[in-house]
């Protein structure tokens, strides 16, 4: 009888990506699937490898920083910060006050407009398809309004300098950016209306792609996902850089470790940023937005280990000096990276809807990835 | 409220090894002979004084006569950093992998795999991570040519992947 047959299921391999709109960039997986159910997961990077340490071996020290606008496209003040954190700390140089006061608040907007990206795509993961996220792209569009008045670019901003930063904003600059942070609580607000008890969006994210606070720590894994995993770090506390330990702001901290909670963390950090610019822009002292430093800046033979917290993490940057015109290691620590490291952890025994969305939670950036 | 990560220097941290282990103590960092360094990780790891559960950054310096991998390990509840070095041979680089004690190693050993040529002994999945298989050695070493006029091994076209290799179908050239 016919019937009496069990059914035998063939193991199958599943190739996502590397051009897939849900991988955020050329980003590939290969997942084997017994039936529906993820039995193991394999990620293929690469497709974006433009050899940035290598070159930049061969460029001087500030020749680099455009480098860093391209690793994480969608955070590039942050990448500019902590490169030139790194360099500063190698080189000793100390950075005027006002020009502290700036790398917050652009860095603060970074995040959250790094942030609204990563919210708006996450959502769009999940199902809610492109709403939420032109939603989110309003918010986002203002503040690279913002970074294009300061400095002349939306994405490659190369705003940041050794020793400070680039330009001071223009007059127009302020207005605007008080306008924004005047309508921005109302808005997140609205998001939260919108989604955060969304029955769709809690099925489809909470309890899916869990990770432990034990394994996201022995993973290496840091920002948001590391704080959804319910371990309250975050390097603006612990390691104040610039003059965050002036500032007065929270660190949201997840219950679960799901993709909901990386979600809700997300949010939260960008309310918590808002926080952070309205001190800054209370603090903000007069002054100059720059130190004096050689345009063949060269730094003492030495290495450094430095590290920012980023829109995505410990963004780290180990550099090492022989004293010549270039450096002679330029290693990023790359949080796209390496938020990765559990991903097989997290998505086996998912389904594949839910390897997407435990994707998009991640939040990553191939241009950091393969830089 | 000056709050600060705390480095420790390198006998802060040699106080917590055994002494047969360590090669050399400088002011910022511990060099470890490779044949001691997991067990001197593991220890690290679970000493409660240092507690060094967190793998912040693991990379790899070309010197020219020696590579040098280099770990940067913190720890969350004391808020202290610390750094530790192991130096390998230029023509046979290899280094114990520590993915058996902070799984965060992973793919980190495999970008220095790719990009420096140092093996990592013990890694379960030791492939390269951006480039593929076949690609003529390792960019980031110093004797690796990349600037204009030199030798460019690099400017290879990507290969053509047979999908048959992972259970896929074949369509042709």
């Amino acid at each position: 009888m016919v019937s009496s047959v069990a059914i035998k299921t063939e193991p199958l391999v599943v190739n996502i990506g590397p051009q897939h709109p849900s991988t955020h960039g050329v980003f590939r997986m290969r997942v084997h699937l017994d039936g529906e159910v993820i039995t193991d997961a394999e990620m293929v990077v690469g497709y974006l490898h433009r050899s940035m340490e290598k070159l930049a071996e061969e460029r001087t020290w500030t020749q680099n920083i455009p480098f860093t606008d391209r690793m994480d496209y969608l955070a590039a003040m942050t990448g500019n910060l902590s490169y030139c954190i790194a360099v500063e700390k190698l080189a000793g140089i100390e950075v005027p006050e006002r020009a502290q006061y700036l790398r917050v608040i652009f860095a603060e907007l970074q995040r959250i407009a790094s942030h609204a990206m990563a919210n708006g795509t996450f959502v769009n993961d999940c199902g809610a398809w492109q709403t939420p996220l032109f939603y989110m792209f309003r918010e986002r569009e203002k503040i690279l309004d913002l970074f294009e008045m300061a400095c002349g670019a939306r994405l490659t901003l190369n705003y940041m300098r050794i020793g400070g930063v680039a330009f001071e904003p223009p007059d127009e600059f302020w207005p605007q950016l008080q306008a924004l942070i005047d309508e921005l609580p109302a808005r997140i607000d609205e998001y939260d209306r919108l989604l955060l008890d969304n029955e769709i969006l809690v099925m489809r994210s909470r309890h899916v792609g869990m990770l432990s606070a034990e394994m996201a720590i022995n993973s290496s894994v840091s920002g948001p996902i590391l704080r959804g995993s319910g371990v309250a770090w975050d390097i603006r506390k612990a390691n104040p850089y610039c003059v965050y330990d002036r500032m007065d702001f929270d660190i949201p901290v997840g219950n679960i470790g799901d993709c909901y909670d990386r979600f809700v963390v997300r949010m939260e950090e960008v309310r918590q940023s808002l926080r952070i610019i309205k001190q800054a822009l209370v603090q903000l002292p007069a002054g100059s937005h720059t130190a004096n430093i050689p345009l063949n800046l060269i730094p003492p033979a030495g290495e450094v280990y430095s590290a920012i917290e980023s829109p995505k993490g410990e963004l780290g940057f180990y550099l090492v000096s022989e004293g010549g015109p270039t450096p002679f290691r330029w290693h990023v620590r790359a949080p796209s990276l390496i938020n990765l490291s559990p991903l097989r952890e997290m998505v086996v025994g998912q389904s594949i809807p839910d390897a997407i969305v435990t994707l998009g939670s991640i939040d990553i950036n191939v241009g950091e990835i393969d830089r | 409220m000056a709050v600060a990560t705390i480095t420790l220097s390198g006998t802060q941290v040699a106080e917590r090894l055994d002494a047969s282990a360590i090669l050399e103590v400088a002011p910022g960092f511990v060099e470890l002979a490779p044949g001691r360094l997991v067990e001197a990780c593991r220890t690290l790891r679970d000493d409660r004084a240092t507690d060094g559960r967190f793998l912040n950054s693991l990379n790899g310096v070309d010197r020219y006569d020696y590579f040098e991998v280099v770990y940067n390990i913190s720890s969350l509840s004391h808020n202290h950093t610390l750094s530790l070095k192991v130096r390998t041979d230029h023509d046979q680089p290899e280094v114990p992998s520590v993915v058996s004690i902070w799984h965060g190693a992973h793919l980190q050993e495999r970008e220095i795999y790719d990009l420096l040529g140092i093996r990592f002994a013990g890694h379960p999945d030791l492939k390269r991570l951006f480039l593929w298989d076949g690609f003529p050695g390792h960019p980031l070493r110093k004797d690796f040519m990349s600037l204009p006029g030199g030798e460019h091994p690099g400017l290879q076209r990507f290969p053509k992947e047979d999908p048959r290799a992972w259970g896929g179908e074949f369509r042709g050239d």
